[in-house]
C-alpha cells in the first residue's frame, strides 16, 4: 500500500504546532497502525529527519498509551480496538490518513501525538481506590460472597484502561466514562462501600478541577471505547454522586 | 447542597430535571390545543380555567417561566464551558461516526426553539397577560359577549402562511431536540439499566409524535378557518 499522511507536528507545549504531509510506500496490510508509523520513522531518520514523536508501551490493547485520533476518530475507524492493534487492511492504498494527538484542555500535547494524560491519575489519586491492611493478616477475597452479576458488571468497568479516547471522541472533552467506570468497578463491590461517599465526590471534584467538558450523553465515548465501556457507568456515577451529596 | 448544584453532574441533574419538567408540560400544552380540532368549548372552558385559575396563574406558571428560563440559561453556560475544554480544534473530525446529528446540536435546535418560543410568547403569551393582567380583563369573553375568545383567536392566528410555516419548522427542531433530549434527561438523572431500557422507544415515539400533532394542528386551524 502507498499513502499518504496528515500528521500533526508539534516541537513542544509551547509549539503552536501544524499539519505535516508524508508519503509511505510498501506498506502491508498485515501491519499494525503503529508498525506503519515505524516504517515512516525510520524513512524519517535514513533522511535526517526528525521522528514523529507518538506514545506506545504493550502494543497489545492493554497499556491504554497509544493515543492517536485517526481519519477524525480515537484509534482509528475499528471498533473495539486500540491503534496498536488497528490493522492497515482497514485502509486502501491510496489513502489519505490524517492522524492527530487527542485533543482537550485537560490533554495539552508534549510533542507530536504524545499528550499529558495525567489528569487522569490525578482523578485516581482523588479517590479511586479502597483502602486495605496489606499487614499480612488481609482476609481472603473469596470470603467475602458477592453476587455474579455485579462481579462481572463490576469487571466490565474495571477493563478500562485509562487511554483517553473517551475525552478525545467527546464533543465536549468530557471524561465522565473514565470516571463512571473507576467509580462503578467499587460501587458495585462491598470492598468499595466504605469509602463511596468520598471516593464519588473526590474524584468528580478532581475531573471538574482538571477542566474536562461536560457529558451531553451523545454516546460517542461508548463508541470509541476501545474496551466498550458502557453509558451505565455514568448513569451509576450519576447516582452515587447525588446519594453522597444527599448522605453527606 | 451548593457543591452538587456547581458540579459538573450537579448541573447535568438540574438541566435534566427542567428538561423532564418542560416535557411533561408539553403534553399537557398538547393535550389542551388538540381539544380544539375535536371540540372548540371544550377548549374554550379549559382554556378559560388555566388562564383565571390562581393556583396555574400564580404558582405553576411562575415554575414553569423558571424552568424555561433556566433551562436555556444553563443550556448556553455549559455550552460555552464546554467548548472552552477543547481549545484547539481538531484538523479533521469524524462526530457522525460515533453519535447523532441530533445529539451533536443541542445548542442549535435549542437555539432556534428559544427564537420560536420568543415568537410564540409574542404572539400569544404576551397578548393574554395584557388583556388579563393590564387591561383586567379576566372575563375570557368575545368583544361581543357571546361566548368565549379562546378559540377564536386561536384560529385566527394561524391564518397567515408564514406563520403556520414558521410553527412547522420550530416544531422539526423541537422534535429534533427531543429526540436526543428526552432519552438524555432519564440518563442524566441516573435512570440507565434494564429497567428504563424500554424508554427508549417510548422517549422516540414522544419526539416524533408530539411535535407532529402540534403541526397537525396549526395545519387544521390554517386550512379550516
Amino acid at each position: 500500500m502507498n499513502l499518504t499522511l496528515k500528521i500533526w507536528r508539534q516541537q513542544g507545549p509551547q509549539d503552536k504546532g501544524k499539519m505535516v504531509d508524508y508519503k509511505v510506500s510498501d506498506i502491508s496490510e498485515h501491519m499494525s497502525f503503529l508498525e506503519m508509523m515505524d516504517v515512516l520513522n525510520e524513512q524519517l531518520i535514513n533522511k535526517g529527519d526528525e521522528p514523529v514523536a507518538f506514545d506506545h508501551d504493550c502494543r497489545e490493547g492493554i497499556c491504554g498509551m497509544c493515543s492517536m485520533y485517526i481519519n477524525g476518530e480515537a484509534h482509528g475507524p475499528d471498533r473495539g480496538v486500540t491503534t496498536c492493534q488497528l490493522h492497515m487492511r482497514m485502509f486502501k492504498d491510496g489513502d489519505t490518513i490524517t492522524i492527530e494527538p487527542f485533543r482537550a484542555k485537560a490533554f495539552p500535547v508534549i510533542k507530536d501525538l504524545v499528550v499529558d494524560r495525567s489528569s487522569f491519575d490525578r482523578i485516581q489519586h482523588a479517590g479511586g481506590f479502597i483502602s486495605v491492611n496489606t499487614s499480612g493478616n488481609t482476609q481472603d477475597a473469596n470470603a467475602i460472597l458477592i453476587d455474579k452479576h455485579d462481579a462481572d458488571t463490576a469487571m466490565d468497568a474495571a477493563t478500562c484502561i485509562g487511554c483517553g479516547a473517551c475525552v478525545a471522541s467527546c464533543k465536549n472533552s468530557s471524561a465522565m466514562l473514565f470516571v463512571g467506570a473507576k467509580v462503578s468497578q467499587y460501587a458495585l463491590l462491598p470492598q468499595g462501600q466504605v469509602e463511596a461517599v468520598d471516593r464519588v465526590k473526590n474524584m468528580v471534584a478532581q475531573m471538574d478541577l482538571e477542566g474536562f467538558g461536560n457529558c451531553t450523553n451523545t454516546g460517542a465515548c461508548e463508541v470509541e471505547c476501545p474496551k466498550g465501556i458502557s453509558l451505565e457507568n455514568i448513569a451509576r456515577m450519576n447516582r452515587e454522586f447525588l446519594s453522597a451529596n444527599i448522605k453527606s | 447542597m451548593s457543591g452538587f448544584l456547581n458540579s459538573s453532574i450537579g448541573r447535568k441533574f438540574t438541566m435534566a430535571l427542567s428538561a423532564l419538567f418542560l416535557m411533561l408540560f408539553i403534553l399537557q400544552h398538547f393535550a389542551i390545543n388538540i381539544l380544539s380540532v375535536f371540540s372548540p368549548d371544550s377548549f374554550n372552558e379549559i382554556s378559560h380555567f388555566m388562564g383565571t385559575n390562581p393556583l396555574v396563574q400564580f404558582a405553576l406558571q411562575p415554575v414553569l417561566l423558571f424552568g424555561v428560563i433556566y433551562h436555556f440559561v444553563m443550556g448556553f453556560i455549559l455550552e460555552i464551558k464546554n467548548r472552552n475544554a477543547r481549545t484547539v480544534k481538531y484538523y479533521k473530525n469524524n462526530g457522525a461516526a460515533n453519535s447523532t446529528w441530533m445529539s451533536r446540536n443541542m445548542i442549535w435546535s435549542g437555539g432556534f426553539i428559544l427564537v420560536f418560543l420568543v415568537i410564540h410568547f409574542i404572539d400569544f403569551w404576551f397578548p393574554e397577560i395584557n388583556t388579563k393582567f393590564i387591561q383586567g380583563d379576566m372575563s375570557g369573553l368575545l368583544a361581543d359577549g357571546e361566548g368565549y375568545r379562546y378559540y377564536e383567536e386561536l384560529t385566527h392566528k394561524f391564518v397567515p402562511v408564514w406563520r403556520v410555516a414558521l410553527y412547522c419548522v420550530g416544531f422539526v427542531f423541537l422534535s429534533l431536540h427531543l429526540l436526543h433530549g428526552f432519552n438524555s434527561a432519564f440518563q442524566s438523572v441516573g435512570a440507565n439499566n434494564k429497567y428504563i431500557k424500554g424508554l427508549k422507544g417510548f422517549g422516540k415515539a414522544y419526539a416524533i409524535l408530539i411535535p407532529l400533532g402540534f403541526i397537525f394542528i396549526a395545519l387544521f386551524h390554517h386550512f379550516n378557518h
